[in-house]
């Protein structure tokens, strides 16, 4: 770019033979169009801000849902389905589910009927990782494949990680069925976590605190 | 023949008097390299890039069939494997191109640690060096999360059950991660998108930042003891270095680039040809809990760790130590920008990558075969030996029948099989008397679970006359010191039935 290109008959006050030479100091010298470009700037970042809000609102939308608004009380089947004195394994849809879910949203938890209408529901997550714990009944034991927590059969920690025992769901019975409420992975950190993990672990501590304390009505 | 050749030229003639690229390009390829850097130790950075062009690639190709909806991607997978003309092969070299782009990288760090390279004036490269290690680290994360099998179902639990740790917003968090409830369909359409959009384009960005800043400050020389980068001098030493005895890039430095790369691409091909795709495992239904799911290589090292660590202190490493170990990979080049290069005078840098090496070696060999997990068939699957049931009475077979019973092998080993969590049985009685065993039993303790509520007092009874015959090689049976002190009337006790003491009583 050469001065041959400047228009020859704007006047330009300001600007030294030496200045025009340099496509950005003769932009600087016009006050005006910089500071139009400064105003641009400044609409693109009030556009920009606009914007922002329905896409962090997109974004962090499932942040802000309350877990209570995720869970359901369902039913697990009649009664009978669960003889007394036995854990046994139960599959149920999850109550909220997308069409792309497949049979991702199909759940199992741990049903154990104690006797009459005493009941535990179990959530197959071990409460260390996640990871799905299977039911012993021989050693009365739940055992974790992953990291190899142990958990008793009213769910209370035995052995390994974990540092509390296993979820559990809420239940109810209407009429002759077993309800839970349930809807959502079971983690530390959501309602799912009805007993706050313990602090003080000692391994044997829970033979003692085993007989049915705290259960969630 | 020749008017052809004229035509090619014109060609491209006419497109580079529009596009311009000549001149940068040549400029770039020419510019001058010492010559002691044109060296095999200097080809894992050009081979990571071609291995992130293979990836790339690849994975546009796997994306022409791959259905990312959880009820369809592991069938998807299965399609690719079987159905689609060598589908197989596209997966296998996808999957072996991101195990080896991990090595390869990790590689690239270690070799530019020990040769000073971090050093004034490439602090930068290295700091954008360690994001994208991470980026790569991401990679390979979500790209098992798309191979949407059992492994990545339960890998995206472990996920989430790690994040809800967070201290204050870890549910919604878990709520971001899992974009749903549950771990289901918009999870995958979330990591679909982290893996195929998000991670790639900070990945490609920051690579071409990385090489551009490596044109731009030029390739670092090769590192002498005694030679001190000093930010007064580096920039004059290093251009007096380059413009004396500079050698051009291309071709005195790239030809081993090249030739690396191509070699590493043929492993990648050997392997995929060799070992086939990775997966899919079983499909990923959570009602199917007959699972013992596994990370991907890469990772094994931290399943490993989070088996170890005590319980109270996992929480804690677990959002500390990235911090600190992230943290202290970006600050490295700025706290030590300057001073010796040579690894021979930075006897702590070799140190740290030799500790380092090593335990993640052995917590990803430990990782391989689990022993912290329980092994959920060994109790019903493997067999007593022989040599432990002949010549024993009713109550001790009876016993062994329980141990088999009540999963015991889980566990404990027999004869080299059954699970490593607790200690092999095959010596017990000579390590703990029945008294010892029997509580043990009992009550558990040191992480092994009470069994008082799972065992009759028969059954106990059995047990212990099983594992009172468990002596190893006939080694002598444990014995309580305090009994032969007591029997022994050394405690002052009067006793009967320890005639031959040698205490005579007062």
């Amino acid at each position: 770019m050469t001065n041959a290109s400047e228009p020859s008959g704007q006047p330009q006050p300001h600007i030294s033979p030496t200045s025009t030479a340099v496509p950005e100091l003769r932009t600087a010298a016009h006050s005006r169009r910089a500071f139009l470009f400064k105003l641009s700037l400044y609409l693109n970042g009030a556009v920009g801000a606009v914007l922002a809000v329905p896409i962090l609102g997109y974004l962090l939308g499932p942040a802000f849902k309350k877990d209570s608004s995720y869970k359901s009380w369902i039913s697990l089947g009649p009664i009978s389905n669960f003889p007394e004195g036995e854990t046994r394994l139960v599959d149920y849809r999850n109550p909220v589910t997308t069409a792309s879910d497949g049979e991702t949203g199909n759940v199992a938890c741990w049903v154990r009927h104690i006797q009459g209408n005493q009941f535990q529901v179990f959530a197959i997550n071990c409460a260390h990782l996640g990871c799905p714990v299977r039911w012993f009944e021989q050693s009365k034991l739940f055992m974790c494949p992953c990291h190899g927590g142990a958990y008793y059969e009213d769910g209370s920690r035995a052995s390994g990680p974990p540092e509390r025992g296993l979820f559990q769901y809420e239940f109810s019975i209407a009429g002759n069925n077993l309800m839970i409420n349930a809807g959502q992975m079971p983690t530390l950190s959501n309602s799912a976590c009805l007993k706050k993990p313990l602090v003080q672990i000692a391994p044997n501590s829970s033979i003692q605190d085993k007989e049915e304390t705290s259960w969630p009505a | 023949m020749a008017g052809l050749k004229q035509r090619v030229v014109n060609v491209y003639g006419w497109f580079e008097r529009r596009v311009g690229f000549e001149g940068p390009i040549r400029e770039a390829s020419a510019h001058p390299t010492p010559p002691t850097s044109a060296s095999w130790w200097y080809v894992f950075g050009s081979a990571a890039t071609v291995l992130l062009m293979l990836q790339v690639a690849t994975g546009i190709l796997l994306a022409l069939v791959y259905t990312a909806s959880a009820g369809e991607a592991w069938a998807s997978l299965q399609f690719l494997n079987h159905s689609i003309y060598l589908g197989w092969f596209l997966r296998a070299i996808h999957g072996w191109g991101s195990d080896f782009m991990v090595a390869i990288v990790l590689i690239h760090m270690v070799q530019v640690f020990l040769f000073g390279a971090y050093k004034y004036p490439r602090e930068l490269t290295w700091i954008i060096g360690v994001f994208l290690l991470l980026c790569t680290l991401g990679m390979a994360f979500t790209g098992q999360v798309l191979r949407f099998d059992q492994d990545a179902y339960w890998g995206l639990g472990i996920g989430a059950s790690i994040v809800s740790r967070v201290p204050w917003i870890g549910g919604p968090l878990v709520h971001m991660m899992l974009g749903g409830p549950i771990i289901g369909g918009q999870t995958l359409s979330r990591f679909f998108a982290l893996h195929v959009f998000v991670i790639p384009g900070l990945l490609l960005a920051m690579a071409a930042v990385h090489v551009w800043m490596v044109l731009h400050l030029g390739v670092n020389e090769w590192p002498m003891p005694g030679r001190i980068v000093s930010k007064a001098t580096y920039d004059r030493e290093y251009h007096e270095l380059t413009s004396k005895q500079g050698v051009p890039f291309v071709p005195d430095a790239a030809w081993k680039d090249a030739v690396f790369a191509a070699a590493i691409l043929l492993s990648v091909i050997a392997c995929a040809l060799l070992f086939g795709p990775f997966g899919p495992s079983g499909q990923p239904d959570p009602t199917i809990i007959q699972t013992a799911p596994k990370p991907d290589f890469a990772f094994l090292w931290i399943y490993a760790v989070l088996a170890y660590l005590p319980p109270e202190l996992e929480t804690p490493f677990l959002f500390i130590a990235p911090i600190v170990v992230i943290g202290a990979m970006l600050l490295l080049p700025l706290v030590a920008g300057e001073g010796e290069k040579h690894w021979s005078r930075r006897p702590v840098a070799v140190l740290m990558v030799a500790v380092i090496a090593v335990t993640l070696s052995v917590f990803t060999h430990l990782a391989t075969f689990t022993p912290w997990s329980p092994l959920m068939e060994a109790w019903s699957g493997d067999p007593t030996p022989t040599a432990y049931l002949k010549g024993r009475s009713p109550l001790e077979r009876q016993g062994a029948l329980v141990l088999q019973d009540k999963q015991c092998r889980n566990c404990h080993a027999l004869g080299g099989a059954g699970g490593m969590r607790g200690p092999a049985l095959d010596a017990i009685a000579a390590r703990m008397t029945e008294d010892q065993i029997i509580r043990q039993v009992l009550q558990g303790g040191g992480n092994m679970p009470a069994y008082g509520n799972a065992l009759s007092p028969a059954e106990t009874r059995a047990l212990v006359a099983f594992l009172m015959t468990l002596r190893g090689n006939n080694l002598s049976p444990a014995t309580d010191a305090s009994h032969t002190i007591t029997q022994s009337g050394a405690m002052r006790i009067p006793s009967t039935r320890s005639p031959q003491s040698s205490v005579p009583s007062p």
